[in-house]
């Protein structure tokens, strides 16, 4: 795992924003722009969906992105693709080292299955965007909630095809970095689940900064 | 499982299905020549905003591939099939499948006009054709599965394709839990380092199964299926 940093300073940062534990935030990301996220106090999962801002029904693919890279896990240098193939955005820098694409969001309904039927009113990803989706006004609802990205959560696969939720690799301050190749919209559930060590059963605020080219 | 089937059909080059096949019933599917891939999506058919889902299918069975006895789980805490029998024992879902550039770069072009009814087609646009006639469309298009084909992982996540892994006569059974709309084609894997392009017959045959007992191997095969089966029979208790 190679960690790569970034050069950009946060003061010439042209958006900031703190991003709560549990609470969904989305933006449109002009191309040539630089995204970055932050895991403030570390083992936090942002679940990220990405859509073409002028077409969102091209919208991030996870089984794309796999498959054009044959790689599981995204780092500085993989490429977002699109369900249309086209290029989203390109991780730039990275000091977590592994995201996953594999394991989905948390929803009330995968909760009853994952953990008990009793856990079906706890706050869930999927909830989330799809309050995100409706309230980002492009005509988004649920049928567009696809498998999205877990920025900073760790889901290691085994050569016997076992997977697993591991402790996160991150930590405080550790952050992700991608440039958007188009105009994309950004929609993020910074995951509430208290279920799993996804977000070491405390989940926390992220930070989101936007830089121009 | 009955003698005779309801129903078979063969699909052949890059052929492809799709139909609503109801609960209770037994969808059986044979690589006629080996080495075939059989990319699959599932959609409840009474509702169908609710899809074959490949996270919670991965994650709520702790496995990065499917096979008997897993089970294949909609987003909505429910199975839409149980894998009932299996001479495989690994099918892919986090491959995704072909597109035309893929299928331009690996195999070259084909066109109707030169070869008729063998010209190169690839997996995005057979299941966006079949998609199509039941009113979905691009934004239903989610990670599929690849019957009979196996991709494995590295400790890096670098994936490869096992070539060979699926002989003639492999089959799989996939037993429906809820009335489901199948979507299939048997366009190559796209991982396949065959250099050729020649997608492999598949055979469909269909058959009227009892529904999953108490002491079901697949309802069984993990806590987290025992729950998907209760919320799957809520959901029926409330539409019967």
């Amino acid at each position: 795992m190679s960690l790569v940093e970034s050069q950009l300073l946060p003061a010439h940062a042209v958006y900031r924003q703190i991003v709560g534990a549990g609470d969904h935030w989305s933006r449109v990301i002009k191309r040539g722009q630089i995204f970055r996220l932050v895991d403030l106090e570390g083992n936090q999962a942002a679940d990220t969906l990405f859509y073409d801002a002028h077409d969102p029904a091209s919208r991030y693919s996870a089984s794309d992105t796999v498959r054009r890279q044959s790689a599981l896990y995204l780092t500085t240098g993989t490429q977002l693709i699109s369900t249309r193939g086209d290029v989203l955005l390109t991780i730039v820098a990275d000091t977590c080292g592994r995201h996953d694409t594999l394991g989905g969001a948390c929803s009330r309904e995968s909760n009853t299955m994952r953990y008990a039927l009793e856990k079906e009113p706890m706050h869930a990803c999927r909830d989330s965007f799809i309050r995100g989706a409706q309230e980002c006004g492009c005509g988004l609802g649920k049928r567009d909630i696809t498998c999205n990205i877990n920025f900073f959560m760790n889901v290691p696969v085994t050569p016997d095809g076992r997977l697993t939720f591991e402790d996160g690799v991150s930590g405080p301050g550790r952050y992700v970095e991608m440039r958007a190749e188009r105009d994309v919209l950004a929609l993020i559930s910074n995951c509430p689940q208290l279920n799993n060590p996804c977000n070491a059963y405390n989940p926390t605020p992220i930070e989101v900064l936007v830089w121009n080219p | 499982m009955p003698s005779s089937a309801l129903y078979t059909v063969t699909l052949s080059h890059a052929g492809m299905w799709s139909g609503v096949i109801s609960r209770g019933k037994t969808l059986r599917l044979t690589d006629l020549e080996g080495g075939a891939n059989a990319g699959m999506l599932l959609y409840n058919a009474d509702l169908t905003v609710e899809r074959y889902n490949m996270p919670d299918t991965l994650k709520g069975q702790h496995i990065f591939h499917v096979r008997h006895p897993y089970c294949l789980h909609s987003d909505m805490g429910r199975v839409l099939a149980s894998i009932t029998a299996d001479t495989v024992g690994w099918h892919d879902t986090a491959c995704g499948c072909s597109d035309a550039r893929l299928v331009a770069e690996k195999y070259g072009e084909k066109s109707y006009q030169t070869a008729r009814n063998e010209f190169f087609r690839n997996g995005r646009e057979c299941f966006l054709i079949e998609l199509a006639k039941w009113g979905l469309g691009e934004r239903d298009l989610v990670p599929n599965l690849n019957l009979f084909s196996k991709v494995v992982a590295d400790d890096t996540g670098r994936l490869s394709f096992v070539p060979g892994h699926s002989p003639a006569g492999s089959h799989v059974e996939l037993r429906l839990e809820m009335n489901t709309l199948v979507v299939l084609n048997t366009c190559q894997h796209p991982l396949d380092p065959d250099p050729q392009y020649h997608p492999r017959s598949v055979r469909l045959e269909v058959f009227a199964t009892p529904l999953a007992s108490a002491d079901d191997a697949c309802r069984n095969s993990r806590p987290e299926n025992v729950r998907a089966f209760l919320n799957t029979e809520n959901y029926h208790a409330l539409r019967a």
